[in-house]
């Protein structure tokens, strides 16, 4: 039978340009049509988890049950009660299936976990979130048909961008008039082509040609000063470019098929390299994974924290919430220790900024601020964060423990 | 009491800058509110004028000036 990786070739843009089609014109004539929506929905997801693959369709289904029944739930006791416990118990639950996937190779010698398929982790964010804006009241009118069309709309189902149910349901309750939609057409079309560039020859060109080649040489080369040699340097320059070419890749296809589709799903990158500091790094760097950190993380133990007087100096409350917040991120990625370490050194580096931002802002006067530094605080950011992703691809583990 | 006349001394106190004459520069964008900011902000309207405004409520692009703060802050009152 026919599978494909999202996005993965040829043949999957062809079926995906034909499958389409009718709905455009449809939505360019002010029509959806649900019945299509949906059957399309079910193909793709069908040409991603059958196959060979059921295994991981089987998991997906039992899974998305699973998140229905507790987000239904949960909407369902929330109309009359509204118990802490209750809250805390039904986030745990829902995240148990990703702990679960997420623990079990760290502790069964790398094995993947039989309840895991492609997109669990991305999942686990949507269902999160629509249970703590349930808790909150702001997401009153809880629909189990709007929920599954939010968790398996496909063109995002792999690996987002992490999309809103307030904001998704919005676009997918109306139908966008024919001058917008031209419009957004012009620019899926536009990210779809840019994500060809950037997927299918750079991120070749740095993942599959150059970085193996770089592996090898840093793997020959160790013997040095804690392994470290040029290759090594190389191969972190080599394997930034390939993680953003690759992921911003594929968050185009993901935002350009949403738009053809008349859903404005967010975008994820937006220009990360020039920025001045490790702050605007995560406004600019995988946009909706780190959106998603600061609200439902960074401001609600901030939030708590604040309101239970835990500490005594805002500072304080910001700096721990930062490392906590980052600390996640890094478990989020996976239970290894360069993972973990590379979700500190953000959180660390974030505190390190804060602190110098809060130092130039005191002291104004004294300190230039000029295009020279400007272009020197920008060097600076990318190469601190090339850094984090040397730890992040776990080349120092193969150097140091293999 | 004057919603307006409290948002604005919050946000003084906030920022540590008078903000009562750019009312519609982007707090966000100049550095002067971020994360940790509209927390202290959403916990001082709170106990200022008594609006509870729930984390998930808070949409940067709806509070992101002064004008847009106070706009705000008078609906849920």
């Amino acid at each position: 039978m026919l599978t494909f990786e999202p996005y993965g070739n040829p043949t999957y843009f062809a079926l995906l340009g034909v499958a389409l089609l009718p709905l455009m014109i449809g939505i360019l004539y002010g029509k959806r049509s649900r019945l299509y929506e949906t059957l399309i929905s079910i193909f793709f997801l069908v040409l991603t988890f059958g196959g060979p693959k059921w295994t991981q369709g089987v998991a997906l289904i039992i899974y998305i049950l699973y998140e229905v029944a507790l987000t239904w739930g949960y909407a369902v006791y929330r109309k009359q009660h509204n118990s802490g416990p209750v809250f805390f118990m039904t986030v745990i639950l829902s995240i148990l299936p990703l702990t679960i996937v997420k623990v079990t190779p760290a502790v069964a010698n790398g094995q993947a976990s039989l309840i895991g398929f492609l997109g669990v982790s991305y999942l686990s964010f949507r269902a999160v979130q629509t249970i703590m804006e349930t808790r909150d009241g702001t997401l009153k009118d809880y629909q189990v048909m709007t929920f599954l069309q939010f968790m398996l709309f496909f063109p995002t189902i792999s690996s987002g961008p992490i999309d809103r149910y307030r904001r998704f349901e919005a676009d997918y309750r109306s139908v966008p008039d024919r001058d917008k939609y031209l419009g957004m057409i012009q620019k899926g079309v536009r990210y779809i082509f840019v994500g060809f560039l950037y997927k299918f020859i750079l991120a070749y060109y740095f993942g599959t040609i150059l970085m193996p080649k770089l592996q090898i040489m840093a793997m020959n080369s160790r013997g040095g000063f804690m392994d470290l040699s040029w290759p090594v340097v190389g191969y972190m320059y080599c394997y930034s470019a390939n993680l953003f070419f690759d992921f911003a890749g594929y968050s185009l296809f993901a935002v350009g098929t949403s738009y053809l589709m008349g859903i404005e799903t967010p975008m994820n990158f937006n220009q990360p390299w020039r920025s001045p500091n490790i702050k605007d790094f995560w406004n600019r760097w995988h946009i909706t994974l780190s959106f998603w950190f600061r609200d439902f993380i960074y401001m609600r133990l901030v939030f708590w924290f604040m309101k239970h007087r835990v500490f005594k100096k805002p500072t304080t409350t910001a700096n721990v919430t930062y490392i906590i917040n980052m600390l996640v991120m890094g478990f989020w990625h996976g239970v290894t220790w360069y993972y973990i370490t590379y979700g500190l050194f953000h959180g660390v580096a974030l505190v390190i900024n804060d602190a110098w931002l809060r130092y130039k802002k005191k002291h104004r006067q004294s300190i230039p601020h000029n295009g020279f530094t400007q272009v020197f605080a920008i060097f600076l950011t990318a190469n601190m964060v090339c850094f984090s992703f040397l730890i992040f691809s776990g080349l120092l583990d193969k150097l140091w423990f293999h | 009491m004057d919603i307006k006349a409290t948002v604005l001394q919050i946000l003084s106190d906030l920022t540590g800058n008078d903000v009562s004459g750019a009312m519609d520069d982007n707090l966000f964008d100049s550095g002067l509110l971020d994360s940790m900011g509209s927390v202290q902000l959403l916990l001082q309207l709170q106990s200022d004028l008594g609006i509870n405004v729930p984390v998930s409520e808070f949409e940067r692009s709806e509070w992101d000036t002064p004008n847009k703060i106070i706009a705000k802050a008078e609906s849920l009152a």
